[in-house]
């Protein structure tokens, strides 16, 4: 702790400086916007921040000239008028129809923000604790998008790659890929808590809600990679799931779809249930799958956070019967911030719970195999 | 109570002596315990408040520090949302709401001619509810799993999710929601009968009309606060599912309860606020105030719109176009009567003979960067434009000027004020002046970067941040330290005032007018126990 304020206190004698120049330069507005919707919210705002302006010099000139004419020491004397029907009727009618003046934009965008019919592509974005899944539903595509910043990055032990690093905490590893010009529908729902699916310079933002759908759609003009990040507080990790929106090309995109397809087909095969699997290939699998998924909360050392976040290390669970085991990576402990996992698919849950009771301290030497994981399932 | 009290009743021979005669009380510690005074309960909740004030101000420099620098460098990303969490409910259970509740203890019997309030016992009993509250609130930090880190929202089912410091919260709104209504029954019950001869409700002084106002609000509004915490806590431990979808609950449901309540307490907040800013306002112009009845009507029509405004905090939850534009134009419709506020104090001001003692510095102050929040409420309130900002620092700049500039500049300016009155002398001048500049200075270094980075895309709530939002946060961190380091200049300014100075004057201000200014300062312990008439 007194090397880590040691390290801040140093920061911030050298702030105007050396960090200032580290950082990329700062923004003053709202982000380019890149679909139509983003453009109109971006031109509303612009509208209203000049009304807005106007009325600020007004109201504060008038304040600013009592200040300095009307003020006792330069010997002004107080004039003992007070109320006057007509000036209040005046100045509560005038806001009145400056208002509907800024309403009438806003409700033709609210209204074409609204309408989702018609879609050329949707896409299910569903908020897990801590990132993202998507399926593409005409496609048959899905994926889970995480966060690739390194963890050395943000815990700060490597700040180097970080100030050289312009996407910090804003990459993924499998962005969402849509096409040009095509109305991408986004359905919105979430597995655990309340997350929100943002993507500023396309002007969306659509809470995700556990048990509801909700949507809301973009159409995006350009190719880019547009970044935005989960916005409603949704736990420990919810600064840290990013969401990236690949646009491409229509040709691109269909040679994306293609080798997405591919991939799926080959990852089904691997995936068997009725594979047989040794210990040490599921372990390996399992690490990859607890590095995505569980570590977050109970730590690459299976230690958790005291207090917080169990350990896995030792644990009754990790080291008891298997099949409680399976039960609870699969429906969760309601109550608790362990949220069902019954998303993956059976080798990814087989796999992670051979890695939990064969990692750390935990030597049960269990191979637990995806058949026994699919016979769990209710 | 017999004991404690043997000369109690006053009888004719003791007619001739001062009132501080009657000042009989048990002194030192049971003093405060056992007080039915409502000077007394006044300060208790001031001190209260100001003591929570430190703490959430604590808790606040500890997330800036973390947000300094983007990567995490001193608090784990699930002590960073307890840290936030606990900021706000601090903040606004423990230290704007009490400290309003303190200002009415003192100056609502005194402005309006009643030797106390209504109901004494009740007084003391909301008051001493409060401690209790803020131990169990402050020492969910110690139990496992800390303090809750949902938010100050309390968002289901983020918060089913909790340890055992959610429960404590819990409990701890239930008492103070308990305290606050007892305190709001008394205020009115006060206000509405024990009003000196000759003082119709038209000739109250405005802070009491505004307190009049948010005392209803308040009986309205806490219970369904305790509603919503209550399902809360029944989903967690028993069985029910109000909130979770899996058992045919509606996790949104809880927003719109929460919300319910949500936006009229930013009313409770800030409707005393306006009425202590119209009382100093007048005072150091030299001049009555501009449109007296046209301001009770806009602080009523505020506090009327509060209850259809709700779901603009929930532009982003997916509702209907026709509901997005309801709640749209209602909230729009909130910058008439606060525009005409601003406008009633501005005319106040005009040709008026100005004087800039620090009472008058935050009441100027307080309209200045209180209209810039409620600017940026504007904007929010347009829907396509809120979507966008919804639970970006925009959002969290908005709200700060609103409750900090707004709501805390003005029991400031309240205290400068009414402090003469209350300890009889007058406060350093020159302290108030680095008080008051210290503070406006610091405040917009801290805030008003994160207009900025909010628009930038910057959600709220996060312990760490993309690279382009370093330059926002670095400056908004040395801001708030500079703030909060303003505040202890307002310790000493306050200790100091108690402790001596020159005396004060019954009438401090050459322009206050109203019934504390015919008493002498301090006030004596029982004031106006024959009333008052008021012509």
């Amino acid at each position: 702790m007194i090397s880590k304020l040691a390290r801040l206190i140093a920061a911030a004698i050298a702030a105007p400086g050396a960090a200032f120049a580290a950082s990329l330069p700062a923004q003053f507005n709202l982000q380019p916007p890149q679909s139509p919707i983003a453009e109109q919210i971006y031109e509303l705002h612009t509208l209203i921040m000049w009304i807005i302006f106007g009325i600020f010099v007004l109201v504060f000139g008038v304040m600013a000239i009592a200040i300095v004419k009307h003020r006792k020491s330069v010997g002004h004397k107080a004039e003992q008028f007070h109320e006057n029907t007509t000036v209040e009727i005046i100045w509560t009618i005038v806001p009145f129809v400056i208002l509907i003046g800024m309403a009438y934009p806003a409700t033709k965008t609210v209204i074409s923000m609204k309408d989702t019919t018609n879609p050329d592509i949707t896409i299910k974005a569903t908020g897990y604790q801590w990132k993202w899944g998507y399926d593409y539903l005409q496609e048959g595509i899905s994926f889970y998008s995480n966060l690739s910043t390194p963890r050395d990055q943000i815990d700060g032990h490597n700040e180097e790659a970080r100030k050289n690093n312009p996407n910090y905490l804003l990459e993924v590893d499998n962005p969402v890929v849509v096409p040009t010009g095509k109305k991408v529908r986004i359905i919105t729902t979430a597995n655990d808590v309340i997350h929100a699916w943002w993507v500023p310079a396309l002007g969306v933002k659509q809470d995700a809600i556990p048990g509801f759908v909700r949507d809301t759609w973009f159409r995006a003009e350009k190719p880019g990679i547009y970044r935005g990040q989960c916005a409603e507080l949704c736990g420990k990790d919810h600064g840290f799931m990013p969401i990236v929106v690949e646009v491409v090309e229509p040709e691109k995109y269909n040679q994306w779809v293609a080798a997405q397809k591919q991939k799926s087909a080959a990852a089904k095969a691997e995936t068997s249930p009725d594979k047989k699997w040794t210990l040490d290939e599921l372990k390996a699998q399992g690490e990859k799958v607890y590095a995505a998924n569980c570590v977050a909360c109970h730590q690459a050392n299976g230690m958790g956070v005291p207090n917080t976040f169990p350990a896995l290390s030792g644990s009754k669970v990790a080291n008891g019967d298997a099949a409680a085991h399976i039960d609870i990576v699969l429906n969760g402990r309601p109550g608790t911030a362990m949220a069902p996992f019954k998303h993956l698919n059976d080798v990814e849950i087989a796999s992670v719970i051979t890695y939990e009771r064969n990692s750390w301290d935990n030597k049960t030497g269990d191979a637990i195999m995806p058949a026994t994981v699919k016979a769990a399932r209710k | 109570m017999e004991a404690a009290h043997p000369h109690a009743p006053p009888t004719g021979a003791h007619a001739d002596h001062d009132h501080d005669h009657h000042a009989h009380h048990p002194t030192g510690f049971m003093r405060w315990v056992t007080t039915t005074n409502h000077k007394d309960i006044g300060t208790l909740y001031l001190w209260f408040s100001f003591t929570m004030f430190i703490v959430g101000g604590i808790l606040a420099l500890m997330l800036r520090a973390e947000l300094f620098q983007p990567g995490l460098q001193l608090w784990e990303p699930h002590f960073f949302n307890q840290l936030t969490t606990m900021h706000g409910l601090i903040m606004v259970f423990g230290a704007i709401m009490p400290a309003f509740v303190g200002f009415a203890n003192w100056q609502v019997p005194l402005m309006i001619g009643a030797p106390d309030m209504a109901f004494a016992r009740m007084n003391n009993w909301s008051f001493w509810l409060l401690p209790p509250a803020a131990i169990l609130l402050t020492s969910s930090f110690f139990v496992p799993g800390g303090a809750t880190a949902a938010g100050w929202t309390i968002y289901a089912p983020l918060s089913t999710q909790m340890g055992p410091g959610m429960d404590m919260a819990i409990f701890a709104l239930h008492i103070m929601g308990a305290s606050s209504i007892m305190g709001s029954i008394n205020i009115i019950t006060t206000i509405l009968n024990m009003r000196a001869p000759g003082m119709t409700l038209m000739k109250m002084p405005l802070f009491v009309w505004t307190w009049l106002i948010t005392a209803y609000l308040l009986i309205a509004v806490m219970p369904v606060l305790a509603g919503a915490v209550t399902m809360v806590l029944t989903d967690r431990h028993f069985g029910t599912n109000f909130f979770n979808a899996a058992g045919g609950g509606d996790p949104v449901m809880y927003q719109h309860i929460f919300w319910f309540f949500g936006h009229p307490e930013v009313y409770i907040m800030i409707l005393p606020a306006f009425g202590i800013v119209s009382q100093i306002v007048p005072a150091f112009s030299r001049k009555p105030l501009f449109g007296y009845s046209s301001m009770v009507y806009a602080t009523s029509s505020i506090a009327i719109l509060s209850f259809i405004v709700w779901a603009h905090h929930m532009f982003t939850v997916g509702m209907t176009a026709a509901a997005q534009l309801f709640f749209m134009y209602a909230t729009m419709l909130i910058a008439v009567p606060t525009g005409v506020k601003v406008f009633n104090w501005i005319a106040t001001m005009w040709k008026g003979s100005l004087t800039f003692e620090t009472p008058m510095l935050f009441a100027c102050g307080f309209i200045f960067v209180f209209s810039m929040g409620g600017f940026t409420g504007l904007v929010l309130a347009i829907t396509p434009v809120d979507i966008q900002l919804q639970d970006t620092y925009y959002v969290v700049a908005h709200f700060h000027y609103v409750l900090v500039a707004g709501s805390l500049f003005a029991i400031f300016g309240g205290i400068y004020y009414w402090l003469p009155k209350w300890t009889g002398h007058l406060y350093d001048e020159k302290l108030g002046l680095w008080h008051f500049w210290g503070s406006m200075i610091f405040f917009n270094v801290a805030f008003f970067p994160m207009h900025f980075s909010g628009l930038a895309g910057m959600p709220r709530r996060i312990p760490d941040y993309a690279l382009q939002f370093t330059d926002f946060n670095m400056i908004s961190t040395i801001g708030a330290f500079g703030f909060g380091l303003s505040q202890l200049i307002f310790l000493w300014a306050v200790v100091k005032c108690i402790r001596g100075g020159v005396k004060a004057p019954d009438r401090t201000w050459e322009g206050a007018e109203g019934l504390e200014w015919t008493v002498p300062s301090p006030a004596p312990y029982h004031t106006f126990e024959t009333p008052p008439l008021v012509k």
